[in-house]
């Protein structure tokens, strides 16, 4: 099974990313998602940097992948789009419809793409299309459960590379609003930035102090740590081919190495995900995966 | 200079009351759906069963007005065949439009009832002209319905640049989020707007008098606490006050209501083709209210757009109707993001 880090859904000062992805050019993933996809105000990195970053990574031998932004509103916005789709050496994961078309249009159309995770693809009829207009690889979206994506994979009728996500706060929802410049009463046009501050973005508590939501500019997440490594044997056992772990701010290349010991049988599930607690910035929660609201942490048996 | 094409009015039938009312008071069109998982409000007590969509397709048609089918969720699996089967009973309804966002079910309906109007959801999430062109390249698809994120601009720069018709959403409850793409509530409930068709259900919800105030909460997750004299609105969870970094206020958005009445000309000026109102939720008496002053808004341009100015009775009418007794411009305009 291949470990994938997904794209950074954060805004880090440029050297930190930098430090970040050098880091990650060692770790054991196979698989590296780049590039911009919550706001287009975000250019620490620009795509060009992005590039640079995928040549390093490739270099190491990990397979690079660009993601696309998933709110596109501006024309400028659908300018990256389309140097990202004709980027020619990296395959593209894409993460709206304006991107399938760019794919899968015109008089050349990219015979080797990927279906991001915010494309709403639930059924084996839509997959199917996609699988036919090029895309091999689908990632799941999150609020799926286990037994949902092997409905679909059964139902599917061909092979396909099927990636779920493992491990991160959850992307919930995405906003025109900017919800961290609301917090400091700017508007976005002028928000000076403020996602920097914050390597994993903003906790939202309720009025009774329990932790609910984190704010990270226009995307709302989960304040609980979504995570599978408790639940490997069951993913182990349905075959799936990627785990996405999503960088966090602090640790994301200690809870790779819990994946890789616990996929190797080097740990028990149960035993990594009590290692894990420490590492992550909110409690555990897995309730997608079990067809539950996607807050609850469920324990296996 | 008048438009080339009359904007559409385009109302919530969220019961066969509903559905005459807004017709009798004025809407071109009438959407609804079926009592199930299949379109985005799926709320008990709501919506049609066969019988009813008869009888309320010949009562739009013997007026000349539209009826168009929501069924904009996204079937899973085990479920595929409810929402093909709908489909098919829409057709043998005479229904005007299907309303998709599935593409799987596009290609469906396409192929099954190619005479069938195909217009894409909202919920199917297409904010640029290239997402639009997707479906209409793919699926031949007539409208599409905009989610509430662009400025007028933008919504201009999209019309440019498509061949499909723009609908857009001019009053009634407003999605902070872009539809299609929140699964907040399948967070704290395990039900969603994009699968089960359901933002906040209300089996979930809990009103509760304490000490501190009433409260309200989602799933046992506390979404508000109001104090004595205040006005407790329904838990819907963007729009409940949370604690960030030690202040109390209403973090996502506060509970308002979409109303884009004053841009109406601007909306003509850009080629807007229809005008939605969010609400098959609501009341008979809400449908009337608001398609009268918008069918009134509506002639008034047409008749003569120069002077057109928003009446303050037609605002008083609309804002007795609204979420929390205020509105906003949303996305339209900019310092709102």
């Amino acid at each position: 099974m291949k470990l994938a880090l997904g794209p950074l859904l954060y805004y880090w000062p440029r050297q930190a990313t930098l430090a970040f992805y050098a880091d990650m050019a060692d770790a054991p993933v196979d698989i590296v998602y780049l590039g911009e996809t919550v706001c287009s105000r975000r250019h620490e990195l620009r795509l060009s940097d992005w590039l640079e970053v995928a040549d390093i990574l490739a270099a190491a031998g990990k397979e690079v992948v660009l993601s696309s932004q998933v709110l596109v509103e501006s024309e400028s916005d659908l300018k990256t789009l389309r140097r990202i789709v004709t980027n020619g050496r990296f395959r593209v994961e894409a993460n709206d419809m304006g991107a399938v078309r760019l794919l899968t249009g015109g008089d050349e159309p990219v015979a080797d793409w990927i279906a991001g995770p915010t494309l709403n693809i639930f059924n084996p009829a839509t997959l199917g299309m996609f699988a036919e207009l090029g895309a091999n690889r689908w990632v799941a979206p999150p609020e799926m459960s286990r037994q949902q994506i092997a409905e679909l994979r059964g139902g599917l009728g061909r092979p396909m590379e099927v990636e779920v996500f493992a491990h991160g706060r959850l992307p919930l929802a995405f906003s025109a609003r900017c919800f961290t410049a609301r917090h400091y009463n700017l508007q976005k046009d002028t928000c000076e930035f403020r996602c920097l501050q914050f390597a994993d973005g903003i906790p939202l508590k309720t009025r009774e102090g329990e932790p609910f939501l984190t704010l990270n500019g226009i995307q709302t997440q989960s304040a609980h740590v979504h995570t599978l490594l408790g639940d490997l044997p069951a993913v182990q056992a349905d075959g799936l081919d990627i785990l996405r772990i999503s960088p966090q701010g602090e640790h994301t290349a200690e809870v790779i190495d819990l994946f890789r010991q616990a996929l190797a049988g080097t740990l028990p599930p149960a035993e990594a995900l009590r290692n894990a607690r420490p590492l992550l910035p909110e409690a555990p929660c897995n309730g997608f995966w079990h067809g539950r609201p996607g807050v609850e942490q469920l324990v296996t048996a | 200079m008048t438009p080339p094409h009359p904007i559409e009015l385009v109302c919530p039938a969220g019961s066969l009351p509903a559905l005459k009312t807004a017709i009798d008071n004025g809407a071109d069109c009438v959407y609804l759906g079926f009592k199930d998982a299949t379109n985005a409000r799926n709320f008990t007590g709501l919506n049609f069963d066969d019988k009813s969509m008869a009888d309320g397709v010949r009562y739009a048609h013997d007026r000349g007005r539209k009826v168009l089918l929501a069924l904009n969720t996204y079937p899973q699996t085990d479920n595929w065949p409810s929402w093909t089967r709908a489909i098919d009973r829409a057709a043998d309804c005479g229904i005007d439009a299907l309303i998709l966002a599935d593409p799987g079910l596009m290609a469906y309906a396409r192929k099954t009832h190619p005479q069938l109007r195909l217009h894409l959801s909202v919920q199917g999430s297409a904010t640029s002209y290239d997402a639009i062109n997707f479906y209409y390249e793919r699926f031949g698809i007539s409208r599409a319905v905009l989610p509430r994120v662009l400025s007028l601009a933008q919504v201009e720069h999209v019309i440019a640049n498509t061949p499909v018709e723009i609908e857009v959403f001019g009053f009634g409850g407003l999605c902070v989020m872009v539809e299609g793409r929140c699964a907040l509530s399948a967070y704290a409930t395990g039900e969603s707007p994009n699968c089960n068709g359901a933002c906040s259900p209300g089996k979930h919800v809990r009103w509760e008098q304490t000490p501190k105030g009433m409260e309200t909460r989602l799933n046992g997750i506390l979404i508000d606490r109001f104090a004595d004299g205040e006005r407790a609105g329904y838990p819907t969870l963007c729009k409940g006050r949370f604690d960030v970094n030690g202040e109390t206020y209403y973090a996502i958005e506060e509970p308002t209501s979409l109303n884009t009445l004053e841009l109406l000309p601007e909306l003509a000026r850009v080629g807007v083709r229809a005008i939605k109102i969010e609400g098959r939720q609501r009341s008979p008496a809400y449908v009337t209210q608001v398609t009268k002053v918008w069918r009134a808004a509506i002639d008034r341009l047409q008749a003569d757009p120069a002077p057109f100015r928003v009446e303050a009775a037609w605002m008083a009418e609309l804002n007795k109707v609204s979420e929390g007794q205020s509105h906003t411009l949303g996305a339209y305009y900019r310092p709102w993001k």
